[in-house]
């Protein structure tokens, strides 16, 4: 084996990865604190299914498992997947969904590393299309439920599907933006709309903080340097450009960009799910470019399309587009296009 | 004002375990292996035998060619050998070499300083050609040909002193210990390319040696840079990007921009060259690592490196192997038997300790961090994708050949995939695709040229032939011989059949009618399936005896 | 309707003036294929295509009458170079699985026993023997192709094929060997 003969001490895959679900440990603190425990129930079933199902292509394909098992990428995956959908479900959506993640989207596209589409946004996009009505119950906050769904009702409605002295309407409404989508076609105004219980100070109730802390796990990735800021800073201002342009137009049809910023996935998807490295552009103009790309799509959907929130739709657009990205922003190498000939 | 380059990594140093002792002094070896090869471009031609006695600085490898430097003996003793010998190369395979048994007298030639200022600068450089003066950075360029940019000018002449990879120490310690002499090897250089100004970098972490160079510059105009430490910062492109700001063009020289750029110790042996008609006979090799006393020497060139890693107290328990250079871009070296050639800066003692196993590797996941550190701007991670897949057109398209090999990439890369390992690969398939597809077209224009004279010669022969039988044939009409009439009849169908070859293979373009010299030759199997035009068995048999018996025509 | 019509025919008009422009502007001389095809093959001469060297055969594969895949000196990775230019399928030199190019052979003339005799001067199509008559013979092997088509030339069967010898001038660096499956 040539040089070089030294490495970065401590630098590995399954590092990147483990820093990663570090960073969304504060947001999973936050869920469990405003809408309760059953996230932690949705997260375990996750993980277990992702581990399994990587467990079993690896062997499958004559890969070692215990090299690649633990390296953290089916984790990560199955982490974004449990918090992009409602934590209140049967047990087998999860498991379907990070199924589909880990065996379709990532390893039939050649596993590792070879995966053109974000496994746990296509795994998202499955469950929507297949099962949407179980994508639409999200817990209410707890301060707004009728009844308190403790970590024993969620786990026997995640295993009987029943919830005992209460309907899962009870404890269930639709998120923020749902709220919002249907009371304005309902020819309801902004301020009549924001003054519903389900609103906090400038997001969701509830939602609002866990987006702040999806923000404090991206600024600490930013710190780590395990991603760069082109992604999320792209997408970020995508997203507030195009909403501040619809909110200037007429502000009692289209809210304001601080709420688009605080709703829904805008801050997990710019911070964890755009910048997964295997499905994203790596050279800076690219970044740029699919951040953009991504938060503008994410408006476009979440406003005008069928969906209540957008952001598996348009990063999984956006991925399409990658490897044309890639291609078409090539940086200038050293020694080229610098006016002298050799 | 400095500048900086893109990338770039921060390896651990490892600089203090050798930089502390002064450069020592190497006892005489008993046997010196010097290496014909110690330069880019074509090796030495050895100009002594087996048992020549030869002096202490006498050339006993001449430069054959454009591209090429001298090698000298050593040291004064008798040539025992020359023969293929282990070298340090990382191929490990054994090269030409000249094995001198040491007499121990240490006896020069007459060693006769050149006043540069007087001489022609022509002259300057045939000495530095003959006394094998070569860029003691690494790429080993004879410096006869770098200080001689032709018409284009040199605004900047660049020392590099930067010394930026871990553990090697030996331009660090020249500088300290040597700067007077160094700085006459500037001026030497700067007499021969006449730069505007002359700029010395060195590496902010040698602190000493900046100061022993400012002081040994005062009273000229040159100008000691102290640059951030920062590997590759001592790569030619990187340090003049830093202290110019400008680029070296991607394919081109640095006199391109006007800039000339030596190493430290270059300069040393420049001076000792000139000045002091001394040849490249030794240089300073640090030997630090898993050994018991790490330090500098200057050792001759064809000492075993055994014998240096005795000369630092020999390995420490746990040595593994060897690294021959620094350890992002120097080689492994499982066999200390190898000499020291002009290129060896550094011999490092490896042990798992210092040096641990990489571990295995796994899929690049596109981090992007290879981009991030790499200084040629390039994208690894694309390049590592199509070398990996033997895509070579894509793999330059993506500007393979803008790499330098400083293994930032390796180092940084998460997947732990050696990176460096794969352009070099791929760089050296394709050149090895280049040199097949240039011996092809050679094959081609040389078999085409052969099918031409063949053709020429054929019908010189057809006239000879139509020439005899015209002067037969007039014989004939004075006797009346019937033998000599069936002749004549023989000659003319001959001919007849020779002409009509003739047209045939005119109209032909050539290209099957050489065959059948090479398929009477061949068994009948073999024999090719070309749409041939009918041929006399005569004539062949005529052509093939008329060339048995005659020598080859020019 | 008679709009449409007169549409449709305007189109083809023009369409087929550019195309008949095009035609005559880009106009290729002789058959470019040809070249190509002598471009990727190794110009051995050795024949051993069936053809009388590496011209002949490219012109016979560019006009469809040859095979792409009856280079031996090139191996597989000529065939597949030449079905990948021709658009069609590859198939393995000589029928069976994997065979590479043979490893690179230069000949070389046993001095002791050469008679002078120039037969294998003759037979050399690149002219990389050279020798005078009743004197030895030497191949140079910088030009030599490794055809081989001097070796039955020999009436004294002086000529060996010996493989060229890896040394530093011509060393390659290796594939990196990193066995991801069998890795851990």
């Amino acid at each position: 084996m040539s040089s070089p003969h030294v490495l970065t001490p401590g630098s590995s895959v399954s590092r990147i990865m483990l820093t990663v679900l570090a960073a969304l440990v504060p947001a999973i603190a936050a869920y469990v604190y405003f809408f309760g425990p059953a996230i932690l129930i949705s997260l375990t079933l996750a993980s277990i299914t992702a581990l399994a199902a990587e467990a079993a292509v690896l062997r499958l394909r004559d890969y070692p498992v215990k090299h690649f098992l633990f390296d953290g990428s089916a984790l990560l995956t199955a982490w974004l997947l449990a918090l992009s959908i409602p934590p209140l479900a049967p047990w087998w959506l999860i498991v379907v969904g990070t199924a589909f993640a880990v065996i379709v989207a990532k390893h039939l596209y050649g596993g590792l590393g070879n995966n053109l589409f974000n496994p746990a946004m296509a795994g998202f996009a499955v469950l929507m299309i297949s099962f949407p009505s179980f994508m639409t119950h999200w817990p209410a906050p707890l301060a707004l439920a009728q009844h308190t769904v403790g970590f024993g009702d969620a786990l026997r409605y995640y295993f009987s599907g029943g919830l005992p002295g209460a309907r899962l309407d009870a404890v269930t409404m639709a998120t923020p933006l749902d709220t919002l989508k249907t009371q304005l076609s309902l020819q309801h105004t902004m301020d009549e709309v924001k003054r519903m219980p389900i609103f906090g100070s400038f997001g969701g109730k509830g939602t609002e903080t866990v987006a702040a802390m999806y923000l404090l796990g991206g600024l600490f990735l930013l710190r780590k340097r395990i991603i760069t800021w082109h992604t999320p800073v792209s997408f970020l201002v995508a997203l507030i450009a195009v909403s501040a342009f619809f909110n200037s137009i007429d502000a009692s049809r289209y809210a304001t960009p601080l709420f688009h910023l605080f709703t829904g996935g805008a801050l997990l998807g710019a911070f964890f799910i755009a910048t997964d490295y295997v499905t994203a552009p790596v050279t800076p103009r690219g970044k740029l470019i699919f951040g953009t790309g991504v938060g503008v799509l994410e408006y476009l959907i979440r406003v005008f399309g069928g969906y209540p929130d957008g952001i598996a739709f348009s990063v999984l657009i956006m991925n399409a587009a990658v490897p044309l990205i890639d291609a078409y922003t090539q940086p200038r190498v050293y020694g080229h296009n610098t006016g002298k000939t050799p | 004002m400095l500048h900086k380059f893109h990338g770039g990594v921060h390896p651990p140093e490892h600089k203090a375990e050798s930089n502390s002792l002064p450069i020592g002094a190497a006892p005489l070896p008993r046997r010196l292996v010097v290496p014909l090869r110690q330069h880019i471009g074509a090796p030495a031609r050895p100009v002594v035998e087996v048992g020549d006695r030869v002096l202490k600085g006498q050339m006993i490898g001449a430069a054959d060619g454009f591209v090429s430097a001298a090698v000298h003996a050593p040291t004064s003793g008798i040539v025992s050998a020359v023969d293929l010998h282990a070298v340090p190369h990382p191929s490990g395979l054994p090269d030409l070499c000249i094995t001198i048994d040491a007499d121990g007298e240490e006896r020069w030639i007459e060693r006769q300083p050149l006043d540069y200022l007087a001489a022609d600068r022509d002259a300057v450089r045939a000495r530095l050609r003959d006394f094998g003066v070569v860029g003691l950075g690494g790429a080993v360029f004879p410096t006869s040909i770098k200080l001689d940019p032709g018409a284009l000018r040199i605004g900047t002449l660049v020392l590099n002193g930067a010394e930026c990879e871990p553990w090697i120490t030996s331009d660090d310690r020249l500088m300290r210990e040597r700067a007077a002499e160094i700085v006459e090897g500037v001026k030497i250089m700067a007499h021969l390319v006449q730069p505007e100004r002359v700029l010395i970098g060195i590496e902010d972490n040698k602190p000493e040696a900046v100061t022993a160079m400012r002081a040994a510059c005062s009273g000229t105009n040159f100008e000691v840079v102290a640059v951030p430490a920062q590997y590759p910062g001592g790569g030619e492109k990187q340090l003049i990007q830093v202290l110019t700001g400008k680029e070296v063009p991607s394919g081109g020289r640095p006199a391109n921009i006007g800039v000339l750029c030596a190493n430290a110790g270059t300069a040393y042996t420049v001076h000792r060259a000139v000045n002091h008609g001394e040849p490249v006979i030794s240089r300073i090799v640090t030997v630090t690592g898993n050994v018991e006393k790490p330090q500098n020497f200057e050792v001759l060139i064809g000492t075993p490196l055994s014998e240096m890693v005795q000369l630092a107290g020999g390995a420490k328990a746990g040595t593994s192997h060897y690294i021959v250079g620094g350890p992002m871009m120097g080689f492994d070296l499982n066999n200390l038997a190898v000499p020291v050639a002009k290129a060896v800066n550094c011999v490092i003692a490896a042990s798992p300790a210092l040096f641990p196993p990489k571990p295995a590797a796994v899929p690049c996941i596109r981090c992007g961090q290879c981009a991030e550190v790499c200084p040629a701007s390039l994208q690894p991670m694309e390049l590592f994708w199509f070398s990996q897949s033997r895509n070579f057109d894509k793999a330059r398209a993506y500007n393979l050949f803008d790499c330098i090999e400083c293994g930032c990439c390796s180092y940084v890369c998460p997947s732990h995939i050696p990176l460096v390992s794969y352009y070099r690969f791929a760089k050296s398939e394709i050149a090895a695709q280049e040199r097949e597809k240039k011996a092809a077209e050679q094959a081609k224009a040389r078999f085409e040229f052969k099918q031409l004279r063949e053709e020429r010669e054929k019908a010189e022969k057809a006239a000879r032939f139509a020439e005899k039988a015209a002067a037969a044939k007039a014989a004939a009409g004075e006797g009346d011989d019937p033998a000599a009439a069936a002749k004549k009849a023989a000659i003319q169908a001959a001919v007849e059949r020779a002409k009509a070859k003739k047209a045939e293979a005119a109209a032909q373009a050539g290209q099957c009618d050489v065959t059948p010299i090479a398929a009477v030759e061949t068994p009948a199997e073999s024999l090719s399936p070309c749409p041939l035009p009918p041929t006399g068995e005569g004539d062949l048999e005529s052509l093939r005896d008329g060339s048995l018996n005659t020598t080859e025509p020019p | 309707m008679l709009s449409a019509i007169l549409v449709m025919i305007l189109l083809g008009v023009v369409l087929g003036a550019i195309l008949g422009y095009a035609s005559i502007k880009f106009k290729v001389e002789g058959n470019p294929m040809v070249k190509k095809v002598g471009a990727v093959l190794p110009q051995t001469q050795c024949g051993q295509c069936g053809y009388a060297g590496c011209g002949p055969y490219a012109e016979a594969v560019a006009r469809g009458e040859a095979a792409p895949n009856l280079c031996v000196p090139g191996g597989d990775a000529v065939a597949k170079n030449l079905a990948d230019l021709l658009g069609v399928e590859f198939q393995p030199v000589g029928g069976g699985e994997g065979a590479g190019p043979k490893p690179r052979q230069v000949a070389f003339i046993d001095e002791n026993n050469c008679i002078g005799c120039t037969a294998c001067i003759k037979a050399c199509p690149v002219d990389a023997i050279v020798g005078a008559s009743k004197l030895m013979h030497t191949v140079l092997p910088d030009r030599c192709t490794g055809c081989e088509l001097c070796v039955p030339a020999c009436p004294v069967d002086c000529i060996s094929m010996v493989p060229l010898e890896e040394s530093i001038a011509n060393w390659k660096w290796r594939y990196p060997v990193i066995e991801i499956k069998k890795a851990a």
